[in-house]
């Protein structure tokens, strides 16, 4: 954003509340999503679906011997078995589709708003013709006028339009888009609410940002992330290992004379191999991505996200990010043995007729200080707007002339009227500079009234912000277009660690290359075209929705809402998804422990009647333990699915603090947990007359 | 000398071997110690290598495979004609083909089980040139493994991870030579025998029965014995005879020997990578795990005999059966837990004969993939293995890709700890269920029983794992023991070599992440932790069912016979 890094930004909401735009608000366990969720995982008992997960192929092949089993030796203890089994494998393609529908309701509100009308395609001879959206073509020119659906994704070249892009970002405020410069990107399904605009299909069908979007949130060609491969991997080995463990019980119990049932020796595989986290894996994985939907974040890949959670430098624009965007006039210092309230008169009064920010934060200023109302003129006066050769802007009134600008063309004017520049005008004026303030002289006349400071206002809880971040070991860059010395005085002030003064899109790239080079996962934000090259150097690179279509194509994500401070959500998301991956993971091992010591001294007891010692739940029989441990280890794919959508909370803190707790919880809980719950099964099935 | 005392001295002893024979190893390794060039250059210029020139990966595991491919038909060769070689004063003939290719298999994997007697079996010749030359070979070997997987870590975007034939020199030369050497005059000044003029024979003059003493050049076979965590005598009865082991102060040695170089090796491993710490943290592992085991070893012996208690015999002493009185019931825990920890398998008593849960202990000690502290290098590059699952479940619940000593942690590198991992417990619990369920395997155990199924799962868990002691009561000189067990033993050794070197390359070729307070820490309390919970579960989820049916019924029983 180097180019526009002055430039006013629009001001943003904070982060959504949800239930706007794709993000539609629906509850975890929503009724439809429901329904729907319950026949799909029916539907993925398909073994060409299945055999994708590994582990709970595994099972399913496992519920399959004990099937056989069961219709060849039929018995309660069989069937309950098989039963069991088999839901424990609809409870893992039950939390998938709990996942993924919530992915296709919000694909299915995307659908409905692309539109089928039709465009109105500019020929080259300046006449229109009516053609179906459908049968547009890249570099067809449209024309849009209020009321009409943008047909495509393009880019205005001719014109400035207010547009409603609330299907999209939910935002209901209209955004303006002008030909030229960062601003100039619209999306498809859009609505134009004021003027006329010529727009350049920059999509081919198909191919435009909502068929992306649609793509994305339905999950339809997901692919696995790096840390997912390697998940899959570890859990892979874990089921190999347990198999020859498993197996091989067959031969040990017949050398030592006893008859092992393969019923129990499959219960015992199922429940060995780690079938919670194999269950809720890919569950995870679309819920994460979801989780940035509902922050109004797109993620072209699940790689991103992940690689948010390793970022390690974050690149952060100062406007709009770091300080508000808008320069606030926070001092009236006068010069030349003028009063302060002298300047604060003058300067209103220069600023009644400026409508930008700063000019209406010096009118507020003014009136707060020394409750100095609004003047209405009557009479004879002139505006004098600002402009690009003057720098100055101001009014003439009742034969004043003031004027309020750049202190050197301020004292420039003031020499041309032979006015003298009091001599404690430049001090004021470079120390107002230095602590990154922007200093506006005044001047009466020829007469130099006094210094407006006007601060760069940083945001509040940004510093909170980056204090978490360092806790988390990331160290955040702030890039500004400023002179090194406001930089320094605003880096100071937000508390980021570093900061690249008078940016370049080359600096910034360098930048994000030396980090790289040194190892480092890099991210930022952006929107201009000149941002592009960063944003795809950058390991995350967030386009803001606001920006051109370069910058959105260049990132790998895109924030609807156009809120630059999202970055440090995105990251905590990706993190989030890592750690509820590892957590279960734990628990899922950990529990092996439990479920061994109800069932090993079950599959022996008959034939040593000491191994009973190892029953120390106490459980009921042999038939009610092993069918104790089974369905714990089903239910508890159920159980989790709430915390596999939601993610594991995830609070900043050091990297110590967070495994402690995460090792106590999900390890040692993972041992303990079991125990308490295969017996109290174990006592319901007793309870039931089950055993 | 009490139990206390052995124990202060070893601690002591080993601690400044750690710290010294560690960062000399370093030097070694990384090409700082020259005072042997006279001798280190010609044996590059006869192997046409030198130290400039790095290897692949592949290279060097290719290295390593043809290297271990020779020794094994050297050491077949030589056995199957050792009646044609020199140094057989008992004119000893060839041994059978099925007892050569498990005794090759044996030495050149550094597990040193034999299925034989070595003084009824082999020659002078067979002893020194076959078994005595592996002895030294292959802990230069397994360091080397253990130096290519460290180097992974301490190198940044290379290609290369060094050259195995320069390693294997210079570990022999400035490492293993010297060492025995020293320690060699120690157990030849003990008493431990060094002849070459063979056996004597006596006659008892009282009851006219001739015996005949068996001799060799024992004492410096002895020091590699240990040194190299080989673990083969020169002798059946292993270092419970006084001719291997005489004094308290050579099973000190014994015991000391066998634990310093993987002890050691962390050092290396952490000054090689620079961060001494995080050597310090798999000390702290390896050492933790090992107490617990020592202790319970040592508090099972010096339990009276279940069988005599429950004979109604009650006893003021701890289990003696099969042991050196010499050494007493604590002492001979010790030497037992150490050798069975660090894939050495000699023994100083019987340990079919420990109480079950002595035997448990040592059953488990093996079980948990020697990594406490393990072979020489195999140790260390085992519990590498077991840090990298351990830095991977704990790095994903810190939420970062998971990164050890800077390196992600990814697919590739999942892929091989994983295939590191299950080797060893697949190969030995498939062919424990082979050797259960025929009548080759069936025949092998001396009792019946839960205690027959410990004799025929230590058999081959102690091969798969390289360690080689024997538990005793398996007749494994059987065509069936002798090929199953050297199958078991190349799996367990070269089924865990390849993917730890492959590891090495991964490594070595990726770049470095730096460190933030947002990095998993791998140099604390929490990370030590970690990495023994993996350990132990990773042993315990896999053994504990064959386990439960072996030592555990067997300790349930209250020394009821079966």
């Amino acid at each position: 954003m180097t180019a526009t890094a002055t430039a006013p930004e629009p001001t943003q909401p904070e982060p959504p509340t949800g239930g706007r735009g794709v993000a539609t608000a629906r509850g975890l366990f929503d009724g439809e999503i429901l329904r729907q969720a319950l026949l799909d995982s029916v539907v993925k008992l398909n073994p060409a679906t299945q055999v994708r997960n590994p582990v709970m192929f595994v099972v399913l092949v496992g519920s399959v011997i004990t099937f056989i089993e069961a219709i060849a030796h039929p018995g309660v203890f069989t069937w309950s078995i098989t039963i069991w089994l088999f839901l424990t494998v609809l409870f893992a393609n039950f939390a998938e589709a709990m996942a993924e529908g919530r992915g296709k309701a919000q694909a299915d509100t995307l659908r409905k708003m692309r539109s089928e009308t039709e465009a109105r395609r500019l020929l080259p001879d300046g006449t229109e013709e009516l053609v179906p959206a459908a049968t547009l073509a890249k570099g067809d020119l449209v024309v849009c006028e209020p009321g009409d659906l943008i047909p495509s994704d393009g880019e205005i070249t001719e014109g400035i339009a207010s547009v409603d892009e609330s299907a999209i970002t939910g935002e209901s405020a209209p955004v303006i888009r002008e030909s030229g410069g960062d601003r100039s990107a619209v999306t498809g399904g859009t609505k134009v609410l004021s003027d006329r605009i010529v727009v350049r299909i920059t999509a081919e069908r198909g191919q435009t940002f909502i068929d992306r979007m649609i793509t994305l949130v339905e999950g339809a060609n997901r692919q696995k992330t790096p840390n997912e491969i390697a998940l899959t991997i570890l859990l892979a080995v874990l089921t190999i290992v347990f198999l020859p463990v498993v197996v091989a019980l067959q031969p040990f119990g017949r050398y030592a004379g006893a008859s092992v049932s393969v019923v129990v020796l499959v219960a015992l595989l199922v429940c060995l191999i780690p079938t919670t986290i194999g269950a809720l894996l890919s569950a995870i994985g679309i819920a994460g991505m979801d989780r940035l939907v509902q922050r109004n974040v797109l993620a072209m890949s699940g790689r991103a996200v992940e690689a948010a959670g390793d970022v390690q430098t974050l690149l952060l624009d100062k406007t709009g990010t770091i300080t508000l965007g808008n320069r606030m006039a926070s001092e009236f210092v006068p010069v030349g043995g003028h009063t302060e309230e002298e300047v604060a008169s003058a300067a209103q009064l220069a600023s009644l007729a400026d409508e930008t920010p700063e000019g209406r934060s010096i009118v507020v200023l003014a009136k707060e200080r020394f409750d100095i109302r609004e003047r209405r003129l009557e009479g004879d006066h002139q505006f004098i707007p600002f402009s690009a050769t003057t720098r100055m802007s101001g009014l003439d009134v009742d034969g004043r002339r003031i004027r309020k600008g750049a202190a050197e063309s301020v004292k420039r004017w003031a020499a041309e009227q032979e006015g003298t520049v009091p001599p404690d005008l430049d001090g004021i004026v470079e120390r107002i500079s230095r602590v990154g303030s922007t200093p506006l002289v005044v001047a009466d006349g020829p007469d130099v009234l006094g210094v407006i400071e006007l601060k760069d206002v940083v945001k509040q809880g940004i510093r909170e912000k980056f204090d978490e971040m360092r806790q988390m070991g990331i160290r955040t860059v702030m890039i500004t277009g400023d002179n090194p010395l406001t930089a320094a005085a605003i880096a100071q002030e937000a508390g980021v660690d570093d900061y690249l003064a008078e940016a370049t899109p080359e600096a910034k790239m360098s930048l994000i290359r030396t980090e790289q080079e040194g190892g480092k996962l890099v991210a930022m934000t952006g929107d201009g075209t000149n941002d592009a090259p960063a944003l795809a150097q950058a390991d995350v690179g967030v386009a803001m929705n606001t920006g051109t279509m370069a910058a959105k194509e260049a990132g790998n994500m895109v924030d609807l809402d156009s809120n630059p401070t999202k970055l440090i959500d995105v990251v905590e998301i990706g993190k989030q998804l890592l750690i509820t991956r590892g957590s279960l993971t734990t628990f899922s091992i950990a529990n092996d422990v439990a479920k061994y010591f109800a069932i090993i001294p079950a599959l022996f007891v008959a034939t040593y009647p000491q191994l009973n010692a190892l029953n120390i739940m106490k459980l009921h029989s042999p038939q009610s333990a092993v069918l104790s441990a089974v369905i714990f280890n089903a239910l508890v794919i159920v159980a989790l699915i709430p915390l596999a959508l939601r993610g594991v909370k995830f609070r900043a803190a050091g990297s110590a603090s967070i495994l402690r707790r995460n090792v106590f919880i999900y390890g040692l809980g993972g041992i303990i947990v079991p125990f308490a719950f295969i017996k109290l099964i174990d006592l319901v099935l007793v309870a039931l007359h089950a055993y | 000398m009490g139990l206390t005392w052995t124990i202060v001295t070893l601690v002591i002893a080993l601690g400044l071997a750690w710290r010294f024979l560690g960062s000399y190893m370093a030097a070694v390794f990384e090409g700082r110690v020259h005072f042997l060039g006279w001798a280190e250059r010609p044996v590059y210029r006869l192997l046409g290598t030198s130290p400039d020139q790095e290897q692949t990966w592949k290279r060097y595991a290719g290295a390593l495979i043809v290297f271990s491919a020779l020794s094994i038909a050297l050491t077949y060769v030589i056995i199957r004609i050792q009646g044609s070689l020199p140094l057989n004063p008992q004119h000893l003939g060839a041994v059978p083909p099925a007892l050569s290719f498990n005794t090759a298999a044996s030495f050149v994997t550094n597990t040193n089980w034999q299925n034989y007697g070595g003084e009824t079996t082999m020659s002078y010749f067979s002893q020194m040139g076959a078994l005595t030359v592996q002895q030294f070979v292959t802990p230069a070997v397994g360091i080397a493994v253990a130096i290519a997987v460290v180097r992974g870590f301490s190198r940044r975007n290379s290609p290369t991870i060094g050259n195995f034939w320069v390693d294997i020199t210079r570990c022999l030369l400035y490492v293993l030579l010297p060492i025995a050497f020293v320690a060699g005059i120690i157990f030849v000044g003990q008493g431990a025998v060094q002849t070459l003029a063979g056996p004597v024979h006596i006659r008892n003059a009282l009851n006219g029965v001739t015996q005949t003493i068996p001799r060799g050049p024992i004492g410096f076979m002895e020091a590699i014995k240990q040194l190299g965590t080989n673990g083969g005598g020169f002798l059946n009865a292993n270092s419970a005879t006084p001719f291997e082991n005489p004094t308290g102060l050579t099973n000190w040695l014994s015991i000391f020997l066998v634990l310093c170089i993987p002890f050691s090796l962390t050092y290396t491993f952490g000054k090689m990578v620079g961060s001494v710490r995080h050597g310090a943290a798999l000390l702290a592992a390896m050492v933790i795990i090992f107490g617990i085991w020592v202790g319970g070893t040592t508090i099972a012996e010096h339990q009276q005999n279940p069988a005599v208690a429950a004979a109604g015999v009650h006893a003021n002493v701890g289990n003696t059966v099969g042991k050196e009185v010499r050494f007493g019931d604590t002492s001979t825990a010790l030497f037992g837990a150490a050798s069975t920890s660090t894939s050495t398998g000699s023994a100083d008593a019987s340990y079919d004969s420990f109480t079950p849960m002595g035997g448990f202990f040592l059953i488990t000690g093996m079980m948990l993939g020697e990594v406490t502290p393990g072979g020489v290098g195999s140790g260390l590059y085992t519990i590498l293995i077991y840090a990298i699952i351990a830095v991977f479940i704990g790095g994903l619940m810190i939420g970062r890709t998971p990164e050890y000593l800077g390196k992600k942690i990814q697919a590739k590198e999942v892929k091989l700890a994983g295939l590191g991992a299950l080797v060893m417990p697949i190969a030995v619990l498939v062919l424990t269920a082979i050797a259960v369920s025929i009548h080759a395997g069936r025949a092998g155990p001396l009792n019946a029983g839960p205690h027959g199924f410990t004799e025929i799962l230590y058999a081959l868990t102690s091969q798969g794992n390289n360690n080689g002691s024997a538990f005793a009561g398996l007749t494994g000189n059987t065509a069936f023991y002798n090929v199953v067990g050297g199958i078991d033993m190349l799996i367990g050794r070269f089924g865990i070599m390849v993917p730890a070197i492959a590891l090495g390359g991964v490594l070595a070729a990726k770049n470095v992440v730096p460190e933030s307070l947002g990095t998993f820490r791998t140099d604390n309390g929490m990370f030590v932790g970690l990495v023994i919970g993996v350990i132990v579960i990773i042993g315990g989820l896999t053994f504990f069912p064959a386990v439960s049916l072996g030592p555990i019924v067997e300790q349930l029983s209250h020394g009821k016979f079966f």
